[in-house]
């Protein structure tokens, strides 16, 4: 990068907020995705809409990649400056700037972590549902960014069901503002929700309006153990098909079961073919008779136990189970891959086998559980990047678990996104037509392709 | 370029070394879960202040993208071994451990901060350490200005590495091991224990000491205080000299198995953490120090932790103190050797106490040992939002088990004047209960 560009990008943000050190530089080279990394030229940290907007045009008229990031949290690379570039980090605005109690809206800056948006609104009896494995440091740009789900997923849907309106800085520095607190709002393109999941390649989110709902009054919560895969298949069907949407509806592969055992000794028998775990929320009346449906639903269903917790200290001993399920299996390897493939819910036990039988074909450690209302499974492989045998091995079992989970009419990811990670996959879901689509949107939106370039739609 | 040292440069120097982080470090997986719960990261924003990146860097270094530079020795400093990384992990990765043996591979390839080399040259020869700190307790009150609340001077001049601000705690002009003879007896000793004083104790708060006695004391506790005994050695090896600090345990290992004593008790949970945890596994390529450094690990507990667990100590004549209480529990207790139930049930134990938890006490002081010292600004950061913690909940009084906790926090009250708020050892309250008792 030219001394004058960053002599400019200095005088934008200050002299503390541009990093530059080798050392600094190495820090952002990465995200949470293993066997990415790539050195950015310069580190950038606004803190207000006009600094964005400036140090955008700059980029844009000397065509320098920028690569937005929250808290470097995602799993498919989205924040990796794979050519170099503007790394430019969105903590320093962390402001909640307005909870509307009225309208049941906050709006607030993108470098607010989750959580601290939720401890916000809790005092006002209400949540802001999405809720991804990292609430505590993921922000609300990565998470809408993202599109980002959550345990809650089934019941409360993901980011962009709560997405209502944002201030946008565009490629080329000019600030947009689309939707806003209207409930009802049907004026033009959906470009709030355009910019929803859009990975950072269509422009930097500076503001969020966000709609938070009523906390849940009372929830209970249960977990079955299920000797056949089968079984807990037609518990969820039969959970749904009795009109309840659960809050959560969780599932762990005999796999991951063992692991978790091995690991945390939760109590699970170690020839269980899958646990379920259960929650509903809602009006305590309601909860109590939906809990007693549930109930049924699974001993109809062969569950070989089911346990309902009394108190919150049962509560969190049946999730602990859940809790463990990924710290388990990644520490059993060095190199942790969450995956993310997506199958409509009747087929998650058909799914389940499949990566089983992957697993066993390619010799390779996969754990699976995952949202099993949702149909968003997360099948964990475990492994060493260092071993190149291995990864070769690695490789081809994913192919297969993606392509599986395409031919059963699912989608590469629920809720972590595309990135760079699953950007090979992508055509065989879309096809050519709809890729190039994407990507027509993509150069009208960023000519210069500075935004996040690569990702998702690939080289445009 | 000539000082930076290159990752093939020490590979050759120290293979063991490296190999060693190097397996340990592939387990991050680069979650970010870290961040929610660091200190540094809260206040500095930036990957480098946070466990991900640190072991990013060192990672970085194995791989030969880096060198070992003044910018490493930098990002590596800026931790308060607080440990809440590790303990927020679920990966299992020993973030903190992990740093202490990144400022190792520093030290190998660029040698100690010189400053730091001045000061653990000093340490190292005990008795000149002893004369040195003794000096400072007799001629400290020239250069010290005491300010209106016990334990609490600041500097007259400018002290080299301090900020003049800085409140600090005066020497005592007699050591706490001169203050007695080194074996305290009582009438009908149930047990007898060992006193590692440790060098805060010893040298400036020498009344947590007197207080820790007094209550050995009144449950017939014989106390010996090795005279040799020296310090525990935690600011040297997490500085990365981990020679020295082998120095340190090798002499403290020696000293105390020289007593026939049933326990050995600090005050100080780095100090406790230091026998329990830190000296057997220094020594875990050295068979023969490692079993005798474990036969040491297995008697040493910290005080609150035996007057409870082992001791069962006096409640009946427990008189009364009025204060509201609230509680800091330092990080090398509530994380190091996870002792966080017992001095709340000593606290609770006193008529007349009321106690308020405040919202985050296990959250870090901002002391983190010297890394105060260098990076002050900053930890008065940190501080603050322990300071404003300790505000809530209108306590009169902070306990704690530290030394260095209790002087970081005094400084902090000062700051924010907050004049009405003392610091003392969870001790020092039973001691002033037993005391009220006789009257
Ligand atoms: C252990 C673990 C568990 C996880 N669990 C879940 C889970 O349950 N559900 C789930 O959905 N995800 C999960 N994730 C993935 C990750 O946490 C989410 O993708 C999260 O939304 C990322 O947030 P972030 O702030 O870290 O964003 P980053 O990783 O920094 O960025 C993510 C993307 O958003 C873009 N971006 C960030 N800020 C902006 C902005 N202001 N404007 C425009 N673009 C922006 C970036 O360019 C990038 O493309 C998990 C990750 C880990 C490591
Ligand atoms: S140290 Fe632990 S918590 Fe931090 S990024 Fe690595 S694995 Fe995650
Ligand atoms: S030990 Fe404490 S200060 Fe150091 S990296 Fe971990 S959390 Fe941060």
């Amino acid at each position: 990068m030219q001394t004058s560009t960053l002599d400019a990008l200095k005088k934008i943000v200050g002299p503390e907020y541009l990093l530059t050190s080798p050392e600094d530089l190495y820090c952002y080279s990465y995200d949470a995705t293993p066997g990415h990394q790539h050195l950015p030229e310069a580190v950038v940290r606004p803190a207000s809409t006009e600094e964005i907007s400036k140090i955008l045009a700059l980029a844009n008229s000397n065509k320098i990649p920028v690569y937005t990031r929250g808290s470097g949290t995602n799993l498919c690379a989205d924040t990796c400056p794979t050519n170099g570039g503007i790394v430019l980090v969105t903590t320093r605005m962390n402001k909640i700037l307005e909870i509307d109690k009225e309208n049941l809206i906050a709006v607030a800056q993108p470098g607010v972590v989750v959580a601290d948006l939720n401890k916000a609104v809790a005092e006002f009896g209400l949540i802001y549902p999405p809720d991804p494995g990292t609430v505590a440091t993921a922000t609300l740009g990565g998470t809408v960014s993202e599109n980002a789900g959550g345990l809650r997923g089934l019941k409360y849907g993901v980011t962009k069901h709560y997405v209502m309106g944002m201030e946008v800085v565009l490629a080329d520095g000019n600030i947009i503002n689309c939707g806003g607190k209207n409930v009802k709002d049907v004026s033009g393109y959906d470009m709030t929700k355009l910019f929803t999941g859009a990975e950072g390649t269509l422009g930097v989110i500076t503001k969020l309006i966000l709609k938070v709902v009523p906390a849940p009054e009372a929830k209970k919560a249960m977990m079955a153990i299920f000797k056949n895969l089968d079984d807990a298949g037609n518990s969820v069907a039969g959970i749904i098909s009795h009109k309840i949407i659960p809050s959560t509806l969780e599932i762990l592969d005999n796999s991951t079961i063992r692991t978790v055992e091995d690991s945390a000794k939760v109590g699970l028998p170690l020839d269980a073919e899958a646990v379920l775990l259960i929650e509903v929320d809602g009006n305590p009346t309601v909860v109590e008779a939906e809990a007693e449906k549930v109930f049924a639903v699974l001993k109809e269903n062969h569950a070989f136990s089911v346990q309902v917790a009394k108190n919150q200290q049962e509560v969190d001993k049946l999730w602990a189970a859940r809790r463990a399920a990924l710290p388990a299996l990644s520490k059993l390897r060095p190199t942790t891959f969450c995956e993310d493939a997506t199958v409509p819910r009747s087929q998650v036990p058909k799914f389940l086998r499949a990566v089983s039988d992957i697993a066993k074909k390619y010799n390779v450690t996969i754990g699976t559980f995952g949202h099993a209302g949702d149909g968003n499974m997360h099948p964990t492989i475990v492994c060493d990047l260092r071993i190149k045998e291995e990864m070769e091995r690695v490789d081809k079992a994913m192919d297969e678990i993606f392509t599986t989970a395409l031919k059963l009419n699912g989608t590469l990811s629920g809720e972590h996104g595309i990135g760079l990670g699953k950007l090979s996959w992508m055509e065989q879901q879309h096809g050519p037509i709809l890729m190039e689509t994407m990507r027509s949107i993509k150069r009208a939106l960023d000519p210069n392709l500075i935004l996040n370039p690569g990702k998702l739609v690939g080289e445009c | 370029m000539s000082n930076e040292i290159t990752a093939k440069d020490i590979n050759e120097h120290d293979k063991e070394l490296l190999r060693d982080i190097e397996d340990a470090l592939a387990n991050c997986v680069k979650c970010g879960n870290c961040m929610a719960v660091c200190p540094i990261f809260k206040e500095v924003g930036v990957e480098s202040g946070v466990a991900r990146g640190k072991l990013a860097l060192m990672e970085g270094v194995l791989k030969g993208d880096i060198p070992i530079s003044d910018n490493f020795e930098k990002a590596l400093g800026k931790c308060l071994s607080c440990k809440a990384c590790a303990a927020n992990c679920s990966s299992g990765v020993p973030a903190d451990e992990l740093i202490i043996r990144g400022r190792q591979a520093i030290v190998k390839a660029r040698g100690l901060h010189p400053m730091k080399q001045k000061v653990f040259t000093l340490l190292k020869n005990r008795p000149l350490f002893d004369f040195a700190l003794r000096m400072a307790g007799l001629f400290g009150p020239l250069g010290m200005k005491k300010l209106p609340r016990p334990m609490a001077v600041v500097a007259r001049f400018p002290m080299p590495g301090m900020d003049k601000r800085r409140v600090l705690t005066p020497f005592a002009a007699t050591p706490l091991r001169n203050q007695y003879p080194e074996t305290i007896k009582v009438d009908k000793p149930k047990m007898r224990v060992a006193f590692f004083t440790g060098c805060t104790i010893n040298y400036a708060y020498t009344d947590i000491g007197q207080s820790v006695i007094n209550v050995l004391k009144a449950n017939d506790v014989e106390v010996v205080m090795p005279s040799m005994q020296h310090c525990c050695g935690t600011p040297v090896f997490t500085s990365g000299d981990i020679e020295t600090g082998k120095t340190f345990a090798r002499h403290n290992i020696q000293t105390f198995e020289r007593y026939d004593v049933d326990y050995i008790v600090a005050a100080c949970g780095s100090c406790a953490e230091a026998f329990k945890f830190e000296y057997p596994k220094m020594f875990k390529d050295e068979p023969d120090m490692k079993a005798r450094a474990e036969k040491l690990a297995k008697k040493t507990l910290e005080i609150s932790e035996f007057l409870v667990d082992v001791v069962k100590f006096r409640k009946d004549n427990l008189g009364e103190v009025k204060a509201t209480v609230t509680m800091h529990d330092p990080c090398h207790m509530v994380r190091g050797i996870k002792v966080t139930q017992q001095p709340r049930e000593i606290v609770n134990a006193i008529p007349g106490i009321k106690f308020v938890e405040m919202k985050e006490p296990a959250r870090c002081c901002g002391s983190g040992g010297s890394f105060s010292l260098a990076n002050y600004e900053l930890s008065r950061k940190i501080n603050d939002r322990k300071v404003a913690d300790i505000a809530s909940t209108h306590a009169d009084i902070v306990a704690t088990s530290c030394g260095s906790c209790r002087m970081h926090i005094t400084d902090g009250l000062v700051q924010n004047h907050q004049d009405n708020t003392q610091v003392v050892h969870v001790i020092q309250l039973l001691d002033k209960a037993y005391q009220a008792g006789k009257k």
